[in-house]
C-alpha cells in the first residue's frame, strides 16, 4: 500500500514537473517574455527592468529555478489590471467558482442518474434511445449556445430570469444548468453503461432468482453498487466543472474564476492566464492522486496490480 | 524491405488493406448536412449574396426577410454593422471546415507518430512522450488553448496550431494503446525475424492497422475541435475579426440579445450545432465500422 501512494505520488509529482515545464517553455520559446510580462505600451526601460527582476538576462535554467521557485512560495506574479497578487485574485473568486460547480453538479447527477438507470433498465427501447439521443445532444450543443438560447427564452422572452451577475437564487439557475448540461449526458452514459454491467452480474441474478420484485433488485441491489464509478466521475468532473466555466461564465457575467481567465484575455493581463492554467493543471494532477489513492484504499485488486 | 514480403506470406487476416466498408447504413442526414457545408466553405465567393466583411452602417440590424422590416436583399438580416447574415455563415463555413480539419489532421499526425514510437520503441522514448502526454491531458483543453493564444496571439493558423498542440494527446494515448497488442502479434513478429528494421516495422506493419483506430477518433474528434475553435472566437482569442467565425459571430450577436436580435446569435449557434452533431453521428457510425475494439468507449 505504501509503495502504490509512493509510486503513484512520483507519477504526480512528474506531471507537475513535466506541466511547469510545459508553461515555462511554451512563455519563453515564442519570443521575449518580457513583451507578455510587462503591460502593454510599456517603455524600454520598463522592458529592461523586467529583464532584470525576473532573470531573463540569466541562462535558461537558472531562470527555470527562479520561476519554480516563485511558484513554490505561491507568488504567481502581478495582475497589471487589479494590481494586486494573482493568487489573492484566484482565490476571491474560487468560491464563487466552487457554488456554481456544485448547483450544476447537483443538476448533471438529478438529470444524468435518473435516465442513465432508465436506459439501462429497458435497454434497446424507447427510452434507451431517448437516452441516447439526450446524449448526443449534450455532448454536441457548445455551453455559450445553450447559455445564449436560455437567456433568450429566460430573460428576454419570459422575463423571469436575471440574464447575467450573481446574487440571487435566481441568478444562478440559467449558468448552473447551462454547465451542467454537457456533464449530464456524461453521467447519463456512465450511470447506463455501470448499471448494465451491474444488471449482468451474478449477484443480480440470485436477487432475481430469489423472486425478489423488480423495483427491489434494481433500487437495493444493483444501485447501490452502479453508482460507484458514477461517484468517482462526479468528484473529478467537479474539479473540472471550475476549471472549464471559462465559456459559461462569460456568457453570465458569473464572477468566478472561468470570468477572471476571460478578463485576463480581454485585458491582456498575462499573470493572470498563467496563474489560472498553473492552478487548473495543479488541481486536476492532484485531484486525480487522490481518486486513485482511495480507490486502491478501498480495493485491494488495484494495489497489488502492478 | 522487398525480402520480407517475398519470403513470408501473411495470413489474409492481417493484410494491411483496411476492411472494406458496407455503405448500406450510412448516416445520411449527417453526411448530407456536412456535404452541405463543405459545398458552402468551398464555393462561398460564388453562393455567398453580398461581401461577409462590409457592412452599411445604414442598413444594421435588420431582422431576416420573414420578419417585420426583414427584406429579400439580406435573406437572414444583418449584424451590428449592416453586414449580411447569410454571407457571413457562408464564409464562416470556411473557416469552420478549414481550422476543424487542419487542426485534426494535424493532431493525428502529430499524436499517431508519437503514440507509434513510444509503443513500439518503449523504454526512456515511451517514458517521456507518455509523461508529456499525462501531464497535458491533465491541463482541461479551453483553458490550455486559451493559454496558448495568449501567447502567440490571435490568427487562424495560429488557432491550427494551438488546436493541434491540445489536442495530438488523445490520438498518442489510444495509439499507443493498440501497437502495445500489435506488437505481440505472430506477423510483427515474423517481420523482426525476417530482419526488417525498425523503422519498416512501424511503417508498413504497425502504421496500417491503427490508421483505422486514428480516422475514427479523428472523426470524434472533429466535433469537439470545432466547439473549442468556436469557443477560442467567442472568447475573443480565436480568428481575429472582421473573419467570418461563427464563434466570432455568436460573440459579435451577445450584444443583440437582450433586445431581441435573436437571429445574430440563433442561426451560427445553429450552425455550430449542426456541424458538430453531424461529426459526432459520423464518427459514431464509423466507430461501429472501422474499429469493433473502440466500441467500448
Amino acid at each position: 500500500m505504501r509503495q502504490f501512494v509512493a509510486r503513484r505520488l512520483g507519477y504526480s509529482l512528474l506531471s507537475l514537473l513535466v506541466l511547469s515545464l510545459t508553461i515555462f517553455f511554451f512563455v519563453r520559446v515564442t519570443g521575449d517574455p518580457a513583451a507578455l510580462l510587462v503591460e502593454p505600451g510599456a517603455s524600454d526601460e520598463d522592458i529592461a527592468a523586467i529583464h532584470h527582476k525576473f532573470g531573463l538576462d540569466q541562462p535558461l535554467w537558472a531562470q527555470y529555478g527562479l520561476f519554480m521557485m516563485s511558484l513554490a512560495r505561491g507568488d504567481f506574479g502581478q495582475s497589471f489590471y487589479y494590481q494586486t497578487p494573482v493568487l489573492d485574485l484566484y482565490l476571491d473568486r474560487l468560491p464563487n467558482s466552487l457554488l456554481l460547480a456544485l448547483v450544476a453538479m447537483a443538476f448533471s447527477l438529478l438529470v444524468g442518474i435518473p435516465t442513465g438507470i432508465l436506459a439501462a433498465v429497458r435497454v434497446g427501447r424507447f427510452w434507451d434511445s431517448a437516452g441516447k439521443l439526450f446524449a448526443l445532444l449534450g455532448l454536441s450543443l457548445p455551453s455559450f449556445f445553450v447559455g445564449l438560447v436560455l437567456i433568450l427564452v429566460f430573460s428576454v422572452y419570459l422575463g423571469w430570469l436575471p440574464s447575467s451577475g450573481s446574487g440571487g437564487v435566481l441568478h444562478i439557475l440559467m449558468p448552473a444548468f447551462a454547465l451542467g448540461w454537457y456533464f449530464a449526458a456524461a453521467h447519463m452514459r456512465l450511470t447506463r453503461s455501470s448499471m448494465l454491467e451491474v444488471l449482468g452480474s451474478e449477484y443480480v441474478k440470485l436477487a432475481r432468482l430469489k423472486g425478489l420484485p423488480q423495483s427491489w433488485v434494481i433500487g437495493k441491489h444493483a444501485f447501490k453498487n452502479a453508482l460507484i464509478p458514477v461517484v468517482t466521475l462526479a468528484g473529478i468532473n467537479l474539479v473540472l466543472m471550475i476549471n472549464v466555466a471559462v465559456v459559461v461564465e462569460t456568457v453570465f457575467a458569473w464572477p468566478g474564476v472561468g470570468r477572471l481567465l476571460y478578463e485576463g484575455i480581454s485585458f491582456r493581463d498575462f499573470p493572470v492566464v498563467q496563474g489560472i492554467v498553473i492552478m487548473g493543471g495543479t488541481m486536476i494532477v492532484v485531484v486525480n492522486l487522490v481518486v486513485d489513492v482511495v480507490y486502491a484504499v478501498i480495493d485491494p485488486r488495484i494495489r497489488l496490480e502492478k | 524491405m522487398s525480402m520480407s514480403s517475398e519470403t513470408i506470406v501473411l495470413p489474409p487476416s492481417v493484410s494491411s488493406r483496411p476492411a472494406a466498408i458496407g455503405l448500406g447504413d450510412l448516416p445520411i442526414i449527417p453526411v448530407i448536412i456536412l456535404a452541405t457545408i463543405a459545398f458552402m466553405a468551398i464555393f462561398a465567393d460564388v453562393l455567398a449574396p453580398h461581401n461577409p466583411e462590409v457592412g452599411s452602417l445604414t442598413a444594421r440590424f435588420h431582422p431576416p426577410f420573414w420578419q417585420a422590416g426583414g427584406n429579400i436583399d439580406h435573406l437572414l438580416g444583418t449584424d451590428q454593422l449592416g453586414r449580411d447574415v447569410l454571407s457571413r455563415l457562408i464564409f464562416g463555413a470556411r473557416v469552420s471546415m478549414v481550422v476543424g480539419f487542419t487542426a485534426v489532421i494535424f493532431a493525428g499526425v502529430v499524436g499517431t507518430v508519437l503514440g507509434i514510437l513510444a509503443g513500439y520503441l518503449g523504454g526512456w522514448v515511451d517514458q517521456l512522450i507518455m509523461r508529456i502526454t499525462d501531464a497535458w491531458l491533465a491541463l482541461p483543453a479551453l483553458t490550455f488553448a486559451i493559454f496558448l493564444a495568449a501567447i502567440v496571439g490571435p490568427s487562424m493558423w495560429n488557432i491550427v496550431i494551438i488546436l493541434g498542440l491540445v489536442y495530438w494527446t488523445r490520438y498518442a494515448r489510444v495509439v499507443r494503446g493498440e501497437v502495445l497488442s500489435l506488437k505481440e502479434r505472430e506477423f510483427v513478429r515474423l517481420a523482426i525475424v525476417a530482419g526488417c528494421s525498425k523503422m519498416t516495422i512501424m511503417r508498413r506493419h504497425i502504421l496500417p492497422n491503427v490508421v483505422n483506430s486514428a480516422i475514427v477518433l479523428a472523426t470524434l474528434m472533429l466535433g469537439v475541435v470545432i466547439v473549442t475553435e468556436a469557443s477560442l472566437s467567442f472568447l475573443g482569442v480565436g480568428v481575429p475579426p472582421p473573419q467570418p467565425a461563427w464563434g466570432l459571430m455568436l460573440s459579435d450577436g451577445k450584444q443583440g440579445l437582450m433586445v431581441g436580435y435573436w437571429w445574430l446569435t440563433v442561426l451560427p449557434g445553429c450552425c455550430i450545432m449542426l456541424m458538430v452533431l453531424s461529426a459526432n453521428l459520423l464518427g459514431d457510425w464509423l466507430r461501429v465500422k472501422l474499429d469493433p475494439q473502440l466500441r467500448q468507449l
